[in-house]
């Protein structure tokens, strides 16, 4: 059993991330938040759980669905929702949006539009870790979806041949879009591909935070320590909401609410939640809470790039 | 190339009716034509222009794919080789950029490189186009990286009749075809006749007749020099406004025979100046005309596409910015007219991604 300070940090890093992106569903339709947002709401315990056995020097490479992975890592929130809202005051200046969320005094590199780019760049990160001997641990997170792409192969062959810190979070959602993962390979074998290119690879079932969590704690202290090389972990878990958009989608027909009540019956929140003091939750509530006021109140009193910042950064 | 305006009922489609239609036509004609793509049979069916299809031609000929670019449209042209016509749907130009080996290292060069023995007769249909926070790599309109390749056609029609005539054309085509679509463009509508059609490759649409000034209008900027032009009139300037639709090859003669005619040339693209399609045809322009012409173009700003609102609104240009640079061409730099914008709702009313 984890230490009940665990259990409560990890509550409160889902409780964060269920907050400021439901709160984001919530208002989207004032308009005010103008990029596509990728939700992971269900999936916070995947972001919640490896994050929290990570150190603060430790790089996380994300995707487009990255705000969990931002929030977790320990991304400033108030730089995110002020990214969302297109302000200067955020992550990324308003240049990026949702999809493009960066904080590297946290450790969260640029996030990515395009499926399975960052793989590849966290490898390199974590080359760069190994011959400077930083220490850093690198975790990359990408979809079920990436899986198909070619780089992700050519990126997991070159971790193992050069025994890289790194830790490849496949979060297995079943879905890429509204193609379930059986209309687009063979057979569910994602780890077996892994194990073959030389990367030691286990699956998560059930979306379990303390299972994550301790799995890719072992994961990342064998790398830590030098004992080991280059992880997958593939995490199963589940999108509540729309691929992309603010709302649900069975209007679509693709997939049904019942397959979707196993998951939200394993709240991940809610099953943290029973495991701690009464008291305790209260408090972490209200403060998750006000954060999540406070730091929607920042994005809406930022004020919008300057017009001259269109012509900023395009060279350094 | 002109609207069949005989035909008295006028039927309507959209946009993305027109190429579905072209699509479900072509694929009854000839049952080598195949779709594939990331999302093809998926329910929002890329903007509706896969509706039904896999339903009435089969997982065969219709068919999602791995999200494998590269391999596919590899896998696309070795089809293609032995005899079918497959279609390549990518719902953004920025995932073609993980196909670039294939595109133009063998689609592109094949014929060529066998002495004309080993054509790919493939079409990739791809999106660009500004919406609402689509940001730096989902917004990129990258024709004229594929205009810059021998053995690449790129078309980019901006409303549905051409649409429908010029896929028609791109799939009869034995030639690798780009065929270009703008988001902005799928709630546009026209007059599209029933029976299939082909449109000819290089030959432009001249959209309104004019004297001052000859204003070139690429993909979506096609409907933005348009209303520019409606704008012009107000201070009485009478503006040509040109369609290439096809890319390349470029309908040159009909654009020299226009700026013969005005004097003055405005190229405005759906994409960056440098070394892109404007900069093309003002070369071109330049190197053919008997006597000076003033020539200039816009275009995206060059920088990336930002995603906050203010920003990208600075990043394209517009029926207004456009009808300010044709006036100042026509009437000097010191005129300082500017139109009141109306109409133009697309890019503020758009939502979603998809
Ligand atoms: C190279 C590339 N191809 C296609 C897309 C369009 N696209 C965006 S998300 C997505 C599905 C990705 O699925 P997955 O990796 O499982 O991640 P999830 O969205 O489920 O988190 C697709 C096809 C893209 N962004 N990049
Ligand atoms: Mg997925």
């Amino acid at each position: 059993m984890p230490d009940p300070e665990v259990i409560q940090d990890l509550y409160r890093s889902m409780l964060r991330i269920r907050g400021v992106e439901q709160r984001i569903s919530d208002i989207y339709w004032d308009d005010k938040i103008k990029s596509p947002v990728h939700l992971s709401i269900g999936q916070e315990a995947v972001a919640a759980g490896v994050c929290q056995t990570l150190e603060p020097k430790d790089v996380v490479f994300g995707t487009y669905r990255g705000h969990h992975v931002y929030l977790a890592k320990g991304g400033d929130m108030n730089a995110m929702v002020a990214e969302l809202y297109g302000k200067v005051t955020g992550c990324a200046r308003g240049k990026g949006g949702s999809m493009h969320l960066i904080d590297l005094e946290h450790g969260v590199s640029g996030t990515s539009a395009v499926v399975g780019t960052t793989i590849a760049n966290a490898v390199g990160a974590a080359y760069a870790s190994k011959l400077k001997k930083m220490g850093i641990v690198i975790v990359v997170f990408f979809g079920d979806g990436a899986v198909d792409e070619g780089v992700y192969h050519e990126s997991l062959n070159f971790a193992a041949l050069k025994n890289l810190p790194i830790v490849f979070i496949c979060e297995n959602n079943g879905y890429a879009v509204h193609s379930p993962i059986l209309s687009r390979r063979n057979s569910d074998n994602i780890c077996e591909h892994a194990r073959v290119y030389g990367v030691t690879a286990e699956r998560i079932e059930g979306n379990d935070v303390i299972a994550i969590n301790e799995r890719v704690g072992k994961a990342v202290a064998a790398i830590r320590s030098g004992e080991s090389g280059p992880h997958l972990l593939e995490i199963m878990t589940y999108r509540w909401m729309e691929h992309v958009g603010p709302g649900e989608d069975f209007n679509l027909g693709y997939r049904t609410p019942d397959e979707r009540a196993p998951w939200t019956d394993s709240d991940q929140i809610d099953g943290l939640r029973g495991q701690i003091a009464d008291d305790v939750v209260t408090r972490i509530d209200a403060e998750v809470l006000a954060e999540i006021d406070a730091a929607f109140e920042f994005a809406e009193n930022s004020p919008f790039p300057e017009p001259e910042e269109l012509y900023a950064h395009v060279y350094g | 190339m002109s609207t069949d305006n005989t035909d008295t009922n006028q039927r309507i489609l959209t946009y993305p009716e027109a190429v579905r239609e072209a699509t479900l036509q072509e694929m009854e004609r000839d049952d080598g034509v195949i779709v594939m793509g990331i999302g093809v049979d998926d329910p929002k069916a890329i903007y509706g222009t896969t509706a039904g299809l896999q339903e009435r031609f089969g997982e065969d000929r219709v068919f999602d794919t791995p999200l494998s670019e590269d391999g596919m449209t590899g896998m696309a042209i070795g089809a293609a080789q032995m005899g079918l016509r497959p279609i390549h749907v990518h719902i953004r130009m920025d995932f073609v950029l993980l196909a670039m080996n294939q595109l133009i290292n063998v689609a592109a060069k094949n014929l060529y490189t066998f002495g004309g023995a080993a054509p790919v007769p493939i079409v990739v249909r791809s999106y660009i186009g500004r919406s609402w926070g689509q940001g730096p790599q989902h917004s990129q309109a990258l024709h004229s990286m594929f205009m810059h390749v021998p053995g690449l056609r790129v078309v980019a029609p901006s409303n549905p009749y051409d649409a429908k005539g010029a896929l028609i054309a791109s799939i009869r085509d034995n030639n690798p075809v780009m065929f270009v679509e703008h988001r902005l463009l799928s709630d546009s509508t026209s007059h599209v006749p029933e029976e299939p059609y082909a449109l000819p490759f290089g030959k432009a649409r001249v959209q309104q007749q004019g004297s001052d000034i000859t204003i070139i209008g690429i993909s979506y900027m096609a409907v933005e020099a348009y209303r520019a032009a409606q704008y012009l009139k107000e201070v009485g300037v009478s503006a040509e406004v040109i369609d290439p639709v096809s890319l390349s090859p470029l309908d040159l003669e009909t654009i020299l025979a226009s700026v013969a005619k005005t004097g003055r040339l405005l190229v405005v693209d759906n994409g960056w100046l440098t070394c892109g399609a404007s900069a093309e045809i003002l070369a071109s322009v330049a190197e053919n005309v008997e006597s000076p012409v003033s020539l200039k173009r816009m275009g995206f700003a060059p920088v990336t596409c930002p995603t906050t609102p203010g920003l990208e609104q600075g990043f394209y240009p517009n029926a207004q910015t456009i009808a300010v640079m044709a006036n100042q061409m026509v009437q000097g730099k010191s005129a300082d007219w500017v139109p009141d914008e109306i109409g133009a709702t697309e890019a503020t009313e758009f939502r979603g991604p998809f």
